[in-house]
């Protein structure tokens, strides 16, 4: 199993260096930079059409910045196709739900860790020696770790766009996990939840985040500012491609120019609780 | 009689539309290059035959051809193309069927080949009462057991799983580590394996020519009656078209003189998707193409 290995805590594990992305004549990014620390939980905010998703889609591979570099632990990856970044770590949940409906909710989260598994095509097939020994493994990740952390042990072998929407952001979260990533990238995991789904997704990222066993650094695209004030502990700020700020959450919610640009002049907490 | 060798040269029909569903399930493509594929995996079967292979590895040989074609059609033609609309891709699909017509007829002209020595005995087998003749025998007995060799690639190993993921939702398998561009070359790669060995059979009973692209065609009632993304569909497809058409010419042939066989599983095809528009065991979300 790969683990988190050379970083150590607060190190750099993520670099965004004058990213540009524009469609067009929009410019979705206009020269953002930014620096993840290893164990932090970063989110990012701002109005819709800031270009929140936009970063994340350059961080994964999906899109390519006409200019600017993205390292990762050091290295260069805006070059990479997003399969090769999925392999050094960087995994991520969508603000669209993207599982495999017609799948079963094991299946998911078993594709996730397909590039743990290295046995090639024909031992693979035969289910032998090594391979079966990957495999044993690998279920035991499956079964102990991410479906226990997740509670989804009702709903394993369900078909997956039969679940409420709810727990199928569950099962998204899942199947980022089985990457064992160092990096994780959640596009608005808490977007049409109940209260009560919130909450619980709120606690896993911390889970994913603080306990041992996973320490995932994660970047959180947001906007349920209860949740994201809460749980972050840097929060950068963007509106139409350009960043307005980066700190702590509570200078952020100080700033005044971010309450005029996206917070709203009423109290922050006003929107939930 | 006719119900026999229905089911049997039904048997290689499901390959062709095997490779057929193999690219649609992947990457949402309706390959219109299919029947070409098949004209060429009987054309290389030949030529292997001819210098003196014995036909069964020539038939592997063709696989493995098959498999290099595939990869190759997949990094020159459309690997650009990942990412683009859907229908860009099946046009291009057209032109490639234009691109391996010409190319087949470039090198090996357009009179019909036949296998010699042939392969098959010409005497008929007796099966109880009935009599098969030895070529759609074997041929039935390939196409089952390749089938066989490709459902159990899909379901039960990880390259199978990750080209059924891409063919679900091809960012979120991106994003999980699976290379689009292998799956895809793997599926032509698949595809050309099916429907080369489909070629090679039927260029047996019919001998070969220009022709044989026309299953390509003939195929499509078989994927679409099965349901365009269900392989198990695609072999009932095709065994149920191979009937009809067997069916169509013993029984209809003298009410309506003429290719009454080419033109039934058509007909029935489109009767049977006024009732059921997804197939037998489609998604129903065929619809968005």
């Amino acid at each position: 199993m790969v683990q988190v290995g050379e970083l150590k805590e607060g190190d750099t594990i993520l670099k965004l260096e004058d990213v540009h992305m524009s469609f067009g004549k929009v410019a979705a990014l206009a020269g953002i930079s930014l620096e993840v620390k290893k164990g932090e939980i970063h989110s990012i905010i701002g109005p819709n059409g800031a270009g929140k998703t936009v970063m994340m889609n350059c961080i994964n591979g999906l899109y390519k910045p006409q200019k600017g570099s993205i390292y990762y632990k050091g290295q260069k990856i805006n070059h990479l196709r997003p399969y090769r970044r999925a392999e050094l770590g960087i995994s991520r949940t969508f603000q669209k739900l993207e599982l495999f409906g017609g799948m079963s909710v094991l299946d998911n989260i078993r594709l996730g860790r397909h590039i743990h598994l290295k046995s090639g095509i024909v031992s693979g097939s035969i289910y032998v020696g090594k391979t079966r020994q990957e495999e044993i493994e690998s279920r035991k990740f499956i079964e102990e770790e991410i479906i226990d952390l997740l509670e989804i042990e009702s709903i394993r072998d369900q078909t997956a766009h039969m679940l409420p929407y709810g727990l199928q952001k569950r099962v998204e979260l899942g199947r980022a996990l089985a990457l064992n990533p160092e990096l994780l990238l959640l596009d608005e995991p808490l977007a049409g939840l109940n209260l009560e789904e919130v909450e619980d997704m709120a606690r896993f990222i911390l889970d994913i985040n603080e306990e041992k066993r996973w320490r995932v650094t994660c970047i959180l695209v947001e906007h349920d500012m209860g949740v994201v004030m809460d749980i972050s502990h840097r929060v950068n700020v963007l509106n139409f491609g350009n960043q307005i700020m980066d700190g702590p959450p509570e200078e952020v919610q100080a700033n005044p120019e971010v309450v005029k640009a996206y917070l709203g002049e009423e109290d922050l907490y006003s929107t939930r609780r | 009689m006719s119900l026999v060798t229905g089911i049997m040269v039904g048997g290689i029909y499901a390959l062709v539309a095997l490779g057929w569903v193999l690219i649609y399930k992947c990457s949402g493509v309706l390959n219109l290059a299919m029947g070409e594929l098949t004209l060429i995996g009987a054309y290389v079967t030949y030529a292997f035959h001819q210098i003196g292979v014995p036909f069964f590895f020539a038939v592997l040989l063709t696989l493995l051809v098959g498999i290099i074609l595939g990869f190759l059609t997949e990094r020159i033609f459309l690997d650009r193309l990942i990412g683009e609309p859907i229908l860009t891709v099946i046009m291009v699909t057209v032109g490639l069927s234009f691109f391996f017509k010409g190319a087949a007829q470039f090198i090996w002209g357009s009179d019909t080949r036949v296998f010699t020595p042939p392969v098959f005995s010409i005497k008929p087998l007796k099966v109880g009462y009935l009599l098969i003749s030895p070529v759609y025998l074997w041929s039935f007995v390939l196409a089952i057991i390749l089938l066989l060799v490709f459902v159990a690639f899909f379901k039960y190993t990880r390259w199978g799983l990750s080209m059924q993921a891409t063919a679900d939702d091809e960012t979120a398998a991106l994003s999980l580590g699976v290379s689009a561009r292998f799956v895809y070359a793997a599926a032509w790669a698949i595809a050309f394996m099916s429907a080369g060995v489909g070629g090679a059979l039927l260029g047996n009973i019919n001998g070969i020519n220009i022709s044989v692209s026309y299953l390509g065609l003939l195929v499509l009632p078989a994927v679409v009656l099965g349901g365009l993304n269900s392989v198990p569909g695609a072999i009932v497809g095709g065994i149920l078209i191979g009937l009809l058409q067997n069916f169509a010419g013993t029984y209809l042939d003298q009410f309506f003189p003429g290719g009454v066989k080419e033109i039934a599983p058509f007909v029935f095809m489109v009767i049977f998707l006024l009732f059921k528009p997804y197939g037998l065991w489609g998604w129903e979300r065929i619809e968005r193409v």
